[in-house]
């Protein structure tokens, strides 16, 4: 019922290539092609509806590309399990009756495998996770009252229950405070410790800029994929942003500030 | 004392009070745990609609078989399994709004139903037996039947728990852990088919939607727990099949009527006290 492929180790963790994907008559992807190496953290820039939760979805083999191909360790994103796909907190009820061990959990849905209850192991994996990101404390809590900062590392534990490879998450910072946007950075540090490789969605250049390794920016195309100092030019950055950017003497400032849903509906 | 036991002893001297205590209760178990994946997944309104859409598929049943009760079970479950799984495929498909294509189906499928049963001769008496539900008439075969498919509904939602509980808290994580999400999606619209089926006798298809509906969201006021909120929900619901059926019997109102306002008063006093303890 639940497929668990091997991954061939000599293959990129994630290839994509020539990707494209048409949403109601428009080209919400077009020819994207790049790789992943394993435990890289990447993050992606893009204006309000370049296609990022869409990339993301397509990438996690939630939404089928329109042609082009995604592979993981050498195949097709719905035969691996090991994607975790961490949605924005605006896209989540809050109310679900579940604690927070409940949310951490379903991450082993897919290993429990059907008719299956969670056994001890998976516990485990669920303490282990929830020790990772510093919410043990919190475990019995219901989600909504979480605080933002503390909503997100639970869906990070989450993706560690689940024993994600590639982690995607969509806009993991908005909305937090300065703290709260430390804490989930930090997490990503040891992420990449424990050869986890991340893919972010995030709004803002500076923290893009510090806390990756590549950087990608989307506006439907890849306008520019590489360190940080080589893609953050002020020709790309107008190139990707078009007319909200305002170009002054000490560069480039971003007028684009966050957050319509538009891009993201497709799966709800 | 031995007044209030006497009180609470006469109804049940009848066979078909006892018959119709069990159904009651059994029957809003069943609805109570099926409804609290309705409540958190916004299904109410599909779940009026399927109760209603059945209408004919009982109606042409009642035709064939000349009036008997027995067969009419079967004409339902199969009217409502085809017709959940109908009315599930056009809201995904369609241009048109999901909400108005459900309507213009459940209104037209109601109105085939009431013309259907429009042909009989003691047309008002049957109609509202189905619309309305007459739990007092259960006999031991229904019983066995509501036991065994009741039953079956409840496994099925013990077996796939965690499954049913990923898809309806995250889609796009079951979709990402490979879980066969559109046939879970099926499954659970087969299982509120067969509740509505099982209820018929009960509640009746107008009435329906209360028992789907109306204890779990009694116990989502109360609890934050899934497991507790499916227990709390089953509880209400029995309480308001016993606590209806005394009323039907000294106030002499009809039965689903009276278990339905009952579960109604239960959400009214949970709704109020949650609200006068403050926020």
């Amino acid at each position: 019922m639940y497929p668990h492929t091997h991954h061939q180790t000599n293959q990129p963790i994630l290839d994509v290539t020539h990707l494209n994907f048409r949403y109601n008559g428009r080209n919400a992807l077009e020819d994207i092609t790049f790789h992943l190496h394993e435990g890289e953290r990447i993050a992606v820039v893009g204006p309000n509806g370049a296609g990022k939760s869409t990339l993301f979805k397509v990438v996690a083999g939630v939404l089928q590309p329109t042609s082009g191909e995604v592979n993981i360790f050498g195949t097709r994103p719905n035969k691996h399990v090991c994607i975790g796909y961490i949605p924005q907190r605006s896209h989540v009820d809050w109310n679900f009756p579940v604690t927070v061990a409940d949310v951490v959990m379903m991450g082993r849905s897919a290993k429990l495998g059907p008719f299956n209850w969670p056994r001890k192991k998976d516990w485990e994996f669920v303490h282990h996770a929830l020790e990772t990101v510093e919410l043990s404390n919190l475990a019995s809590r219901q989600i909504s009252q979480l605080s933002g900062g503390q909503q997100q590392r639970m869906f990070i534990a989450r993706a560690l229950a689940q024993e994600s490879e590639l982690m995607l998450m969509d806009e993991p910072l908005t909305g937090l405070d300065t703290p709260a946007q430390e804490g989930i950075l930090s997490l990503l540090d040891r992420l990449k410790q424990e050869k986890v490789t991340v893919m972010v969605a995030t709004h803002d250049l500076d923290q893009a800029a510090s806390h990756f390794d590549r950087i990608m920016l989307l506006n439907h195309r890849i306008v520019a994929f590489g360190e940080p100092p080589v893609v953050m030019q002020t020709n790309n950055l107008i190139k990707a942003y078009g007319g909200r950017m305002k170009v002054d003497s000490e560069g480039a400032m971003l007028m684009d500030d966050c957050c319509d849903e538009e891009e993201n509906d497709h799966l709800h | 004392m031995t007044t209030f036991i006497d009180w609470l002893a006469a109804p049940l001297q009848y066979e078909f009070m006892q018959r119709g205590m069990i159904a009651a209760v059994l029957v809003g178990i069943v609805c109570a745990v099926v409804g609290t994946f309705v409540v958190l997944r916004g299904m109410a309104f599909f779940g009026d609609a399927l109760a209603h859409t059945i209408l004919p598929g009982i109606a042409l049943g009642y035709l064939v078989s000349g009036g008997a009760r027995e067969p009419l079970f079967w004409w339902a479950l199969g009217t409502a399994i085809v017709a959940s799984l109908g009315i599930g495929a056009i809201s995904k498909n369609s241009q048109i709004k999901e909400d108005t294509a459900i309507g213009i189906i459940f209104a037209g499928m109601f109105a085939l139903g009431i013309a259907l049963i429009s042909t009989g001769r003691s047309y008002a008496v049957d109609l509202s037996h189905f619309l309305f539900g007459d739990v007092l008439s259960v006999s031991t075969q229904s019983l066995w039947l509501i036991l065994i498919f009741g039953g079956l509904v409840l496994l099925v939602i013990f077996a796939f728990y965690k499954e049913f509980t990923t898809i309806s808290f995250d889609p796009v994580l079951a979709a990402t852990l490979r879980l066969p999400v559109d046939l879970l999606n099926n499954l659970l619209l087969v299982l509120i088919a067969v509740t509505v089926a099982v209820s018929l006798q009960t509640v009746g298809v107008a009435l329906m939607v209360a028992m789907l509906v109306t204890p779990a969201a009694t116990a989502y006021l109360l609890t934050n727990r899934l497991p507790r909120m499916m227990f709390l929900a089953a509880m209400f619901a029995s309480l308001s099949g016993v606590i209806g059926l005394y009323l039907s019997y000294y106030l002499s109102i009809a039965s689903g009527a009276a278990i339905v306002l009952t579960a109604t008063f239960f959400f009214v006093v949970a709704f109020v006290g949650k609200r006068t303890r403050g926020i």
